[in-house]
């Protein structure tokens, strides 16, 4: 059966800060920039995530979207959506919240309970003219 | 872990697809609307996707501001609001998109160290877009 690549697009609400404890002020002011203010800001945020498989000849579905839409929503955007990423996801008590690593979390938060298909790519987009694309990639 | 990092960028241009070697009826055969003679211009709008290992100090691929800047200063400097014919690096090279896309792929390569350039995707309308990934 042939391969075929599906899409899931939904978006969340988070705020977050860009600072890191081992670095001076001064180093954390010119790495971040204004990320680093520790009052926080926020984003809207896009979430894409691709999943592959073969065409179940029975349904014509390579997932079944409503359960991937239920894993989205438990996984990711209940513990995502309008939260502050810094103090309230697990993930970003030792990283930070940048986009680069919120991809490979979500990914991580995904893969362990995507039984349905597999995971082939996660694009978080922070803004429309900047996103990260996680493959799984060590 | 390796994560690829893509930035949006815009930039506005002018340009007119004639090569030389083709007489004037192949040139508007080939080019269409393209080769009038006195040009026309497009805003176009440049992917930069760029990867690495996130760095576990800062949670980046590389420094935004930095590959922000070399954009500005090698790609946006060079090429927002000229005639791209004009350009020395068009001199023996029709402005397509294509190539122009293989001319930014080569200048950020060499001018961007901070993180391995992956592709370069630039659209000239909403509705025609090019990727280059290198040779």
């Amino acid at each position: 059966m042939p391969m075929v690549y599906l899409t899931r697009k939904c978006e969340f609400s988070a705020s977050h800060y860009y600072h890191n404890p081992e670095f001076t002020e001064e180093e954390n002011q010119r790495i971040f920039g204004k990320c680093a203010n520790l009052n926080g800001h926020g984003h809207n945020y896009t979430l894409e995530v691709t999943v592959k498989g073969d065409v179940d000849p029975r349904t014509g579905f390579v997932v079944d979207l409503k359960e991937l839409k239920e894993i989205l929503n438990r996984e990711v955007l209940d513990a995502l959506d309008h939260r502050h990423l810094n103090k309230e996801v697990p993930e970003f008590a030792t990283q930070i919240p940048t986009t680069e690593n919120l991809a490979i979390a979500i990914w991580n938060r995904l893969e362990s309970r995507m039984h349905i298909a597999r995971l082939h790519r996660v694009r978080v987009y922070e803004l429309p003219d900047l996103f990260v694309d996680f493959y799984g990639e060590p | 872990m390796k994560a690829h990092l893509t930035r949006r960028y815009i930039f506005s241009a002018s340009h007119r697809l004639h090569c030389d070697e083709l007489t004037g009826e192949q040139n508007r055969a080939v080019y269409g609307k393209c080769n009038n003679p006195h040009g026309h211009g497009h805003n176009y709008a440049l992917e930069v996707t760029v990867s690495g290992q996130v760095n576990p100090a800062t949670g980046m691929v590389c420094n935004l501001l930095e590959l922000d800047e070399a954009v500005r200063r090698e790609v946006q400097d060079r090429f927002d609001h000229v005639n791209l014919n004009l350009c020395p690096e068009f001199k023996a090279a029709v402005p397509t998109t294509e190539n122009l896309s293989e001319v930014i792929f080569q200048i950020l390569q060499r001018t961007f160290c901070s993180a391995h350039l992956e592709r370069v995707r630039l659209e000239e309308t909403a509705m025609n877009s090019f990727e280059y990934c290198g040779s």
